[in-house]
C-alpha cells in the first residue's frame, strides 16, 4: 500500500537523530512559549526564521511545526492552572481546567488534556497522510482562476471564524494585501511604491511584519497594562493520574472532540479555535449532567483539548497540498518554505517526498514527546510560570532585534520592524486584528499572479471566474460564509461565543 | 455629529487614507493597463478602492450606530512605546558601529526601563546573561555573521 509505504519514509525520516533533536527542540520551545504568557507561536516562529538559514528544510520545518503543536500542549497547562489560556484556542480549556484545579483536581486536568492531545495528534496525523495525497491530486486541475478563487476563500474563511468585526477584518486582510505590493511587479518588471528605496524593491520581509507587530506590538501593549496579580496553583498538583471514573467520563468526550475537529482544522481559517469552541457546546449539549460544566466537568476539559489539537494537525492538509496557508502561523510555514527555495503547492509532495512524508511523521514522533515532557516534567513548566514578565521581555526584544538583523546582514531591517512595532501597537488601541493582514500579506503576490495570468487566459473577461465550475463553487462557497455569519441569529450566537471567550 | 465608536472611527479613517493612496499612487505613478492585459497599476488599485470603500463603511458605523461606552481607544503607553521602539533603533545604529558585546546590554538596559518594574540590578542580570546567552546561540551555534566588537577595535 501507498499510505504505508510513503509513512515508512517519513518515520525513516522523521527517525534520523538530527531530525528528532529538532523535533525534540521545537516541542519544547513551543511548550515553553504556551507556558510563557505575553509570547505566541506567530512571534516565536518569526524569531527563529532568521536562524533557519542555516539548517536544511527538513530539519527546519519539523522544528517549526514542533513549536506549533507544542504550543497548543503548553497553553492548555496555563489554561487548568492560573486561568490564563496561553493560547486562544485552549480559551474554552480554561473554564472547566481552571475549575477542577481549585477543587485540586488539576492532576487530573492536565493529564486528561495531554492524553487527550496526544490521541487527537495521532488521529490527525493518520488523517493527513490519508488525505494530503488525493487532495494534491486535485490541485493538480486548479487554473490560476481556480487558485485565485481558492485565496479568496481561504482569506474569507480566516476571518468568519476571526473575533471581532467582520468589515474591519477584512479591511486588515486588504491592507496586507496592499503591503504586499510593495515589491518589483513580476509580470513587467517595475518597482512598485519603493519611493526609490533600493531596500523596497525587493518587498518588505514578512518577518519584519511578523515580528515588529506581534513580537514588539505585543510587548508594548502587556507593558502598557498595570502588571497584574497571578493565582498560581502549584503546590495543588499531586496525583497526577486520572481515577477510573475520570477515565471513564473522559474517553468518549475526547473521541467525539478528535472527531470535530479534525473535520473543522482542514476548514480554510485555521480551524483549531473554532474546533475547541464547538466540543466545548457539543459536550454540554449531550451530557447528562449539563449543570456541571463551568464547575469543573473532566469532559469540558477533555473534549476542546482534544479537539484543538486534531484541528492544529489537520491544518496543515491546505498548506502542504495547496500552499494556502489557513492561519498566521501557517504563513510563516509557508515562508519558511520559500526561505528554502521550496515552492509551496501541490508539487512538493512529489519534488520534496522526504520533507513531506517526514514532517507528517515527525508529527506523531512530537506529540509522543509532548505527552512525555508535559505530564512528568509539569513542575518544571509550572516553575517557569513564575518567571517575571521584566525578565521576559528583554529576552524577546533581543532575539527579535538579532533576527531582523541577520535577515539580510543589513540595519535597514531592524528600522523597518521599529517602524511596525508601532503600527502593531495602533493596531492593538484600535482593536484591529493583525492576523488576516499577515495572511494577506503572504498570499498577496501569489494571489495577483493568479489573477493576472487569468485574466490573460480569459483575454479580459472577469465571468472566467463564475464560468469555470471549480472556481464558481469556490467564490460561492465565500460568499455564502460572509452571508452566514451576517444572519442575525447566527451574528449573535458569534458575538456571544467571543464574549465568553474574553 | 457626534463619533460612537472611537474605535472604529480612527480604523475606518486609517483604511480610507491608505486605500486612497495606494489607489491614487498606483493610478499615478504605473500603468494600469486592461483587463485583457492588466498591468502593473491593475490590482494595487483594486485593492486600494475596494479598501477605501470598505473603510468608509467603518467610518459610516462608527458615526451611526451606538456602541457599548463609545469604546474610547484609551490613553496611548507612551513610555513603553518609545522607550522599546527607541531601542530598537538604537540597535540598529549601533550594532554596525559597536559591536553585539557592547550594543546588546545597551539595548537590554534601555528596553528594561520600558517596564514600571524597572531595577538596575535586574537589566544588570538579563545584560550579562542574554548577551552571554545570545553569543553561544547565534556566534557558536548558528555561526551568523554579526560584528562583535567595536569598529575602532578593529573587529
Amino acid at each position: 500500500m501507498d499510505l504505508i509505504n510513503n509513512l515508512m519514509m517519513g518515520f525513516g525520516t522523521a527517525f534520523t537523530l538530527e531530525n528528532l533533536l529538532y523535533a525534540f527542540g521545537g516541542a519544547v520551545l513551543g511548550t515553553l512559549i504556551g507556558v510563557l504568557p505575553g509570547l505566541g507561536p506567530v512571534a516565536t516562529i518569526a524569531m527563529l526564521l532568521p536562524s533557519i538559514y542555516s539548517l536544511d528544510a527538513t530539519p527546519a520545518l519539523i522544528m517549526l511545526a514542533g513549536i506549533y503543536y507544542g504550543a497548543q500542549y503548553g497553553g492548555s497547562t496555563t489554561a487548568i492552572l492560573i486561568n490564563v489560556p496561553g493560547e486562544s484556542s485552549s480559551v474554552v480549556t480554561a473554564i472547566d481546567g481552571y475549575q477542577m484545579a481549585r477543587q485540586g483536581r488539576a492532576g487530573a486536568a492536565l493529564a486528561a488534556a495531554g492524553l487527550g492531545s496526544f490521541f487527537a495528534g495521532c488521529v490527525g496525523t493518520v488523517i493527513i497522510a490519508a488525505f494530503a495525497p488525493p487532495l494534491t491530486e486535485l490541485a493538480f486541475k486548479f487554473g490560476p482562476a481556480e487558485y485565485f478563487s481558492l485565496m479568496v476563500l481561504g482569506l474569507i474563511g480566516a476571518v468568519v471564524l476571526a473575533s471581532g468585526s467582520l468589515i474591519k477584518a477584512i479591511s486588515m486582510i486588504l491592507l496586507g494585501l496592499l503591503l504586499g505590493q510593495i515589491n518589483t511587479d513580476v509580470i513587467s518588471g517595475t518597482p512598485r511604491f519603493s519611493f526609490d528605496v533600493p531596500e523596497l524593491t525587493d518587498g518588505i520581509n514578512f518577518v519584519v511584519i511578523a515580528m515588529g507587530i506581534f513580537g514588539f506590538g505585543e510587548i508594548i501593549a502587556n507593558l502598557g497594562q498595570p502588571a497584574e496579580h497571578r493565582e498560581v496553583f502549584t503546590k495543588s498538583v499531586k496525583g497526577l493520574w486520572p481515577t477510573k471514573q475520570d477515565f471513564h467520563d473522559a474517553w468518549p468526550a475526547v473521541v467525539r472532540g478528535t472527531a470535530l475537529g479534525s473535520v473543522l482544522g482542514v476548514l480554510p481559517g485555521g480551524g483549531a479555535l473554532l474546533a475547541s469552541f464547538a466540543a466545548y457546546t457539543l459536550e454540554k449539549k449531550i451530557s447528562k449532567h449539563p449543570e456541571k460544566f463551568g464547575k469543573g466537568a473532566i469532559q469540558g476539559v477533555a473534549g476542546p483539548e482534544s479537539a484543538n489539537n486534531a484541528g492544529a494537525q489537520t491544518s496543515f492538509i491546505p498548506m502542504l497540498t495547496l500552499g494556502i496557508p489557513p492561519n498566521a502561523v501557517m504563513a510563516l510555514m509557508v515562508g519558511a518554505m520559500t526561505i528554502k527555495g521550496i515552492q509551496p503547492g501541490p508539487q512538493v509532495m512529489t519534488s520534496n517526498p522526504e520533507l513531506f512524508w517526514g514532517l507528517i511523521a515527525s508529527m506523531w514522533v512530537g506529540n509522543l514527546m509532548l505527552v512525555i515532557l508535559n505530564l512528568p516534567l509539569i513542575g518544571i513548566w509550572i516553575k517557569l510560570l513564575t518567571v517575571p514578565y521584566r525578565f521576559l521581555f528583554p529576552a524577546i526584544v533581543v532575539f527579535c532585534c538579532i533576527g531582523t538583523y541577520t535577515l539580510n546582514n543589513n540595519n535597514f531591517d531592524v528600522f523597518m520592524t521599529a517602524a511596525f512595532a508601532v503600527v502593531g501597537y495602533l493596531f492593538y488601541k484600535l482593536s484591529c486584528e493583525p492576523a488576516p493582514l499577515l495572511l494577506g500579506f503572504i498570499l498577496g503576490p501569489m494571489m495577483e499572479e493568479n489573477l493576472r495570468r487569468a485574466l490573460l487566459l480569459s483575454r479580459g473577461d472577469w465571468s472566467t471566474f463564475l464560468s469555470r465550475p471549480l472556481s464558481a463553487g469556490l467564490l460561492i462557497a465565500a460568499a455564502l460564509m460572509i452571508v452566514v455569519v451576517m444572519l442575525p441569529s447566527i451574528k449573535n450566537k458569534r458575538e456571544e461565543a467571543f464574549q465568553d471567550a474574553d | 455629529m457626534k463619533i460612537k465608536s472611537q474605535r472604529d472611527f480612527w480604523s475606518g479613517l486609517m483604511f480610507v487614507v491608505v486605500g486612497v493612496a495606494f489607489a491614487c499612487g498606483s493610478i499615478i505613478n504605473y500603468s494600469f493597463g486592461t483587463s485583457a492585459r492588466p498591468g502593473p497599476g491593475y490590482f494595487p488599485f483594486g485593492l486600494g478602492v475596494l479598501l477605501a470603500i470598505l473603510g468608509a463603511v467603518v467610518l459610516f458605523k462608527a458615526l451611526t450606530i451606538e456602541s457599548e461606552g463609545g469604546q474610547p481607544v484609551g490613553a496611548f503607553a507612551w513610555k513603553p512605546l518609545l522607550i522599546v521602539v527607541g531601542a530598537i533603533i538604537l540597535f540598529g545604529f549601533a550594532l554596525p558601529r559597536l559591536g553585539m558585546i557592547i550594543t546588546l546590554p545597551l539595548l537590554i538596559t534601555v528596553a528594561s526601563m520600558a517596564s514600571d518594574e524597572f531595577k538596575w540590578r535586574d537589566a544588570l542580570l538579563s545584560s550579562v546573561v542574554l548577551t552571554a546567552g545570545s553569543y553561544a546561540i547565534f556566534i557558536w551555534g548558528l555561526n551568523l555573521v554579526i560584528p562583535i566588537w567595536p569598529t575602532f577595535l578593529g573587529g
